[in-house]
């Protein structure tokens, strides 16, 4: 016997909740990678960075991507809990800002900038 | 048999959190991957979901352990400068950039190691989020469920570059 046959085990959740913490999840991954190309091109940035000196700038740039996925997330998650939204253009959005901070924290790519 | 303080962490870092790391994600993968209305009765569902629950959020937490003690305890041993005329071999990132035929595993396997490991853990709480949340729902929300699961991939494959050029980068120059 499938669940198929049975009425749905519980009522209708909105998505918004799932889209807020995808796509903020994808903001805090952007914003390593953007921090990281940053400090790469400013030496200013990269010392700012270096909220705990002994890990250098990746202290920072770290800090600044988890600090900024949170806010991210608490914010969407509050806009968009209780409601659907168009999940395939979170989707979207979200792929871009991955496909972004991969790229960003590639060193091929971000040390042709320094 | 003993470990230095430096041997011990990097241990626990990179072969405890690490190993952990991948028994969770095998089986939060399989368990995403067949949590599909047509593969499960309502007692496997629920049986499922709870299992996932647990694998999801141990992967989460086992990321998080792993990048912080990466960050904030092995990796400042790493990159500490040597004074001058120091044993380079207790220096790895000096050690590694000393010769042109080992600066690359610093050049591009730390650089992309350190900052790629840290999508692992926010990509995976994500997911643990979104199974928490959504329990046996899952089953039936099939978008949510897909993207779950590439989410789940991607901080898998996060982690599997950290780890492997980690595994590497430690056998060229040890943190002693």
């Amino acid at each position: 016997m499938t669940l198929r046959e049975h009425e749905p085990q519980s009522g209708a959740l909105p998505n918004g909740a799932a889209a807020a913490a995808i796509l903020a999840a994808a903001i805090g991954c952007f914003i390593i990678g953007l921090m990281t190309l940053g400090a790469e091109m400013s030496e200013g940035l990269a010392n700012a960075l270096k909220w705990y000196p002994p890990a250098g700038p990746l202290s920072g740039k770290t800090g600044v991507g988890v600090i900024t996925w949170l806010i991210a997330w608490a914010v969407l998650h509050n806009l968009w809990k209780d409601r659907d939204v168009d999940f395939r253009a979170v989707r979207i959005g979200a792929a871009i800002l991955l496909l972004l901070g991969f790229l960003l924290t590639f060193p091929l790519i971000f040390q042709a900038f320094a | 048999m003993q470990l230095t303080a430096r041997e011990f962490w990097g241990l626990i870092h990179g072969m405890v959190l690490g190993g952990l790391f991948l028994l969770a994600f095998s089986g939060g993968l399989a368990g995403l991957y067949s949590l599909r209305p047509e593969f499960v009765t309502v007692q496997g569902l629920r049986e499922r979901i709870r299992r996932l629950n647990i694998g999801t959020w141990v992967m989460a937490v086992v990321a998080w352990l792993t990048v912080i003690t990466g960050t904030y305890i092995v990796y400042p041993w790493y990159r500490a400068k040597p004074p001058e005329g120091a044993d380079l071999r207790l220096y790895p990132r000096a050690f590694l950039l000393s010769s042109e035929s080992t600066k690359l595993f610093h050049e591009f396997g730390m650089e992309w190691k350190e900052h790629i490991a840290w999508f692992a853990p926010i990509l995976a709480t994500a997911v643990a989020y979104i199974v928490w949340k959504y329990g046996d729902r899952l089953a039936e929300r099939e978008l949510i469920r897909k993207t779950a699961l590439t989410l789940f991939v991607l901080a898998f494959l996060a982690a599997a570059v950290a780890g492997l050029l980690g595994a590497l980068i430690t056998k060229k120059a040890p943190i002693l």
